[in-house]
């Protein structure tokens, strides 16, 4: 691998704060128990799981608490040992409320029974994949898309190459980078795991080279399981599905394509970690690792979070608030949503939780396009951000469809480098929300 | 690097002095919401404004040096009442006032000043200021809206208008010859008083691009034609910017300084002057191999004129040139053809604004056909990829 640079793809920003040494350098925690867990039912992409418990059941860790409702759906499990106290509506990460199991944890903590332990090197690679199904992974990178079915292509399609996403390019974010330093062999053996599972031995993990002390703690021993650890350019968005591919394997995803067209799959190191632990340990996703930063932050930190930790919780144990918050984002400040209530809790994808102050969120107001062409410089996806915009400002949703908007893959970069402050982002979902319509009719 | 350890101090400071840390978490409503990125750039349309005017303080030094007085009034004159132009719209339209706080105003009042002779007299710099911000910007929908660059679009009607005025020329301070007048004193009393009072009119003297359409004229044939004007202490003069012209345009080496920091702040693409002069140089270098009566050598189309004014700052201008770079290659090498084309054979001794205007006016053509492909719109890397 080239170590002083790194691979990478065209296009792309580098924004000037990446914040990541508030926290690169804090170990991971595991947070102190709570006294109740509000468990969002539906955490993944695709059909939302089947409540088996209702109020009032005594659940252990681990336990079933809600099953697949089809084949792109994941079962959930309880983050603790406790009772069911109420389902109830409670406030979601995309601003709307959501269903959630409250569980009042009895503060034993204890495991319930544990799936069996498997001996992933000589299983079956159907069985690999029915473990991680049944043990709720998804993309923890953030799109929270069911992991089974991404390594079950339909037979046409043969995959011959596994990436895992170490990028971590959102800058603040470091809950991946703590997790290569701290437990490498996790990853790697999730790494190999999932090459197992769908018939692969070219696996990569792309790491940019901001985390040199990650790539050379997996390089280290890398060797034993055959992965090939590569090293990224740092630049956003280098963690995007499509752009990490094209970095390592200089392949195109083709337009409204997935990577299994192109004979890949991409998994996030996380995601990985959470399959060792299915299939070697036989324990189901219930906790993730978790950045809480932001200049507002006492102790900017990494903590191993259960799910249906509310925010409020996650960011007392980061040590409070030294000075007020004006704005609180699940996920990074690239792609990362703005939340209006403490009370959001912890998901399979939550990444981050990033405070800003006040001065560090100046609210502009967006000003005609100048035709810099900073925008269209930034895009990794080749478009024209400026353009497209006039056109959808002025409703012409076929001009820009035309003009490929439903290629944008929403990474801001270009709302970023904007000297107009266009909503650029905005206008894209608007209009990509309005061609959908379109197209359904 | 300094804008993370920036960050880190102050959370470090404040967090001793208020150990009550949960006491100061919002409750909800006043949290902002807003959609992604939650960061941003810092820059803006006034950063951008002010850098080009830095960019273009080397060749509005070199004027005022050159022109003395004379200039500096042109300058400010254009400035004033470009500003004053936006303001009156700005009222009359009902619109705030707020556009006139981003320097384009300033911007496009000093490269008017920049594109009209020292000796031209209060009230063109009126006209040419309203012809400019009215007729140039507003006219459209204001700034980003404009097809035309503006400064260029006043240039060429006073132009058209005034030619009288837009084709006499002041000598500069440092000629030789019959030029003994205020122009070659520098901040004297005097020399207010004349440029004041108008007698400039008095003293005139031809551009080389001037000379060079009457000498063409009276002989015909063979070389050694463009003697007077293509030598090389001429061409030493050009460089430094010692002929007359427009008060911005003669000094070469102000404007190449110009052009390399608005390289550096990012504010234009290469490929426009790049191509622009680069096209020129081989037009007339292929002209003048062959036909050597018709045109002089490049150096000189190169040198002098309003050339490297128009290539590094008028056909730069973000708002009036391509978004793309190849749009901006095709943009360039457009530009040079016209200028070559006029200069040569046509009826005016000088292209560049003309070239320019035209080419701003295939813009959203070049835009259209000159883009990137989109990722993942690349078939043929597919197939090869699927197989490796």
């Amino acid at each position: 691998m080239s170590k002083s640079k790194g691979l990478t793809f065209k296009g792309g920003i580098h924004p000037t704060k990446d914040g990541k040494s508030l926290s690169s350098s804090a170990a991971i925690q595991d947070a102190p128990l709570l006294e109740e867990y509000q468990l969002i039912i539906q955490q993944n992409i695709g059909a939302p799981p089947k409540l088996v418990v209702a109020k009032g059941d005594e659940v252990k860790k681990g336990q079933l608490i809600a099953e697949a409702g089809g084949f792109v759906s994941v079962p959930l499990h309880s983050p603790t040992s406790g009772k069911i106290t109420k389902i109830d509506n409670i406030p979601g990460p995309m601003g709307v409320p959501v269903q959630a199991v409250f569980i009042a944890a009895d503060g034993e903590d204890q495991w319930g029974e544990l799936m069996s332990p498997m001996d992933w090197k000589t299983a079956e690679p159907q069985a690999i994949k029915d473990r991680i199904r049944d043990a709720g992974v998804v993309g923890m990178g953030g799109a929270a898309f069911p992991t089974h079915v991404k390594l079950s292509p339909p037979p046409e399609k043969k995959l011959n190459c596994l990436i895992l996403n170490g990028a971590e390019c959102e800058p603040y974010l470091t809950a991946d980078h703590r997790l290569m330093i701290e437990f490498p062999e996790k990853v790697l053996e999730g790494a190999a795991i999932l090459g197992r599972a769908v018939g692969v031995t070219d696996i990569y993990i792309g790491v940019e080279v901001n985390k040199m002390d990650a790539i050379d703690t997996l390089l280290a021993k890398a060797d034993k399981y055959g992965i090939k650890i590569v090293g990224l350019q740092v630049k956003y968005p280098q963690g995007a599905e499509k752009h990490l591919i094209s970095a390592i394997t200089k392949r195109e995803v083709p337009t409204g394509g997935l990577p299994m067209d192109i004979g890949c799959v991409v998994q996030n190191v996380g995601s990985a970690a959470a399959v060792t632990d299915a299939v070697v340990e036989g324990k189901a996703l219930i906790e993730r690792i978790t950045t809480v930063t932001g200049v507002p932050i006492k102790n900017p930190s990494n903590w191993r979070l259960k799910l249906g930790t509310p925010v409020l919780e996650a960011i007392k144990f980061a040590g409070g608030v030294v000075c007020e918050p004006a704005k609180i984002i699940l996920g990074g400040p690239m792609m990362g949503f703005a939340q209006k209530s403490l009370q959001v809790t912890i998901t399979k994808n939550s990444s981050g939780i990033l405070l800003m102050k006040k001065d560090e969120i100046t609210q502009y107001q967006s000003v005609a396009c100048i035709r810099c062409g900073k925008c269209v410089d930034a895009c990794p996806m080749n478009l024209q951000p400026g353009s497209l915009s006039a056109a959808i400002e002025s409703e012409k949703f076929d001009l820009a469809s035309k003009n490929n908007v439903m290629d944008c893959v929403e990474c801001g970069s270009c709302a970023y480098v904007c000297p107009s402050h266009r909503p650029l982002v905005q206008h894209f979902r608007r209009s990509k929300a309005e061609i959908r319509k379109l197209t359904r009719k | 690097m300094t804008e993370e350890t920036k960050q880190e101090v102050p959370a470090e400071v404040v967090a001793e002095a208020k150990p009550k840390a949960e006491m100061l978490l919002p409750k909800g409503n006043e949290l902002v919401l807003s959609s992604s990125p939650h960061i941003h750039a810092d820059e803006d349309v006034q950063k951008i404004m002010i850098k080009v005017i830095i960019a273009l303080m080397p060749a509005v030094f070199a004027g005022m040096l050159l022109f003395g007085n004379a200039a500096i009034l042109v300058i400010l004159y254009c400035i004033a009442f470009s500003v004053a132009a936006e303001m009156i719209w700005c009222k009359i339209a009902g619109k705030p006032l707020d556009t006139v706080k981003d320097f384009s105003a300033v911007l496009t009042g000093l490269l008017l000043a920049m594109n009209l002779s020292a000796g031209v007299p209060w009230w063109l710099c009126l006209i040419g200021a309203f012809l400019a911000i009215w007729l140039g910007k507003q006219v459209f929908g204001g700034l980003g809206h404009n097809p035309f660059n503006p400064a260029l679009v006043a240039r060429v009607a006073l132009l058209i208008a005034l030619p009288k005025y837009m084709t006499s020329w002041i000598p500069t301070r440092f000629m030789n010859g019959d030029v003994t007048s205020y122009a070659q004193k520098f901040f004297t009393p005097e020399a207010w008083s004349n440029v004041l009072s108008g007698q400039l009119d008095g003293v005139t003297c031809a551009t080389p691009l001037g000379v060079l359409s009457t000498t063409e004229k009276v002989l015909q044939n063979g070389q050694g034609v463009f003697d007077n004007i293509d030598n090389l202490p001429a061409y030493w003069q050009y460089f430094l910017g010692n002929m007359s012209g427009c008060l911005g345009e003669t000094s070469a080496v102000a404007l190449l300084l110009g052009g390399i920091i608005l390289i550096l702040f990012k504010l234009i693409k290469w490929q426009v002057p790049v191509f622009y002069v680069g096209t020129v140089a081989i037009f007339t270098t292929v002209i003048n191999y062959f036909f050597p009566g018709v045109t002089p050598p490049a150096l000189f189309h190169v040198l002098t004129g309003g050339l490297l004014l128009g290539a590094v700052f008028m056909a730069t201008d973000m708002v009036t040139s391509p978004m793309t770079k190849k749009g901006a290659v095709i943009f360039g090498m457009g530009c040079g053809i016209i200028t070559c084309v006029i200069r040569i054979w046509g009826n005016y001794p000088e292209g560049v604004s003309f070239a320019i205007l035209f080419m701003n006016s295939l813009v959203p053509l070049i835009d259209r056909f000159a883009t990137k492909k989109p990722f993942g719109y690349n078939v043929r890397d597919d197939k090869k990829g699927a197989k490796a």
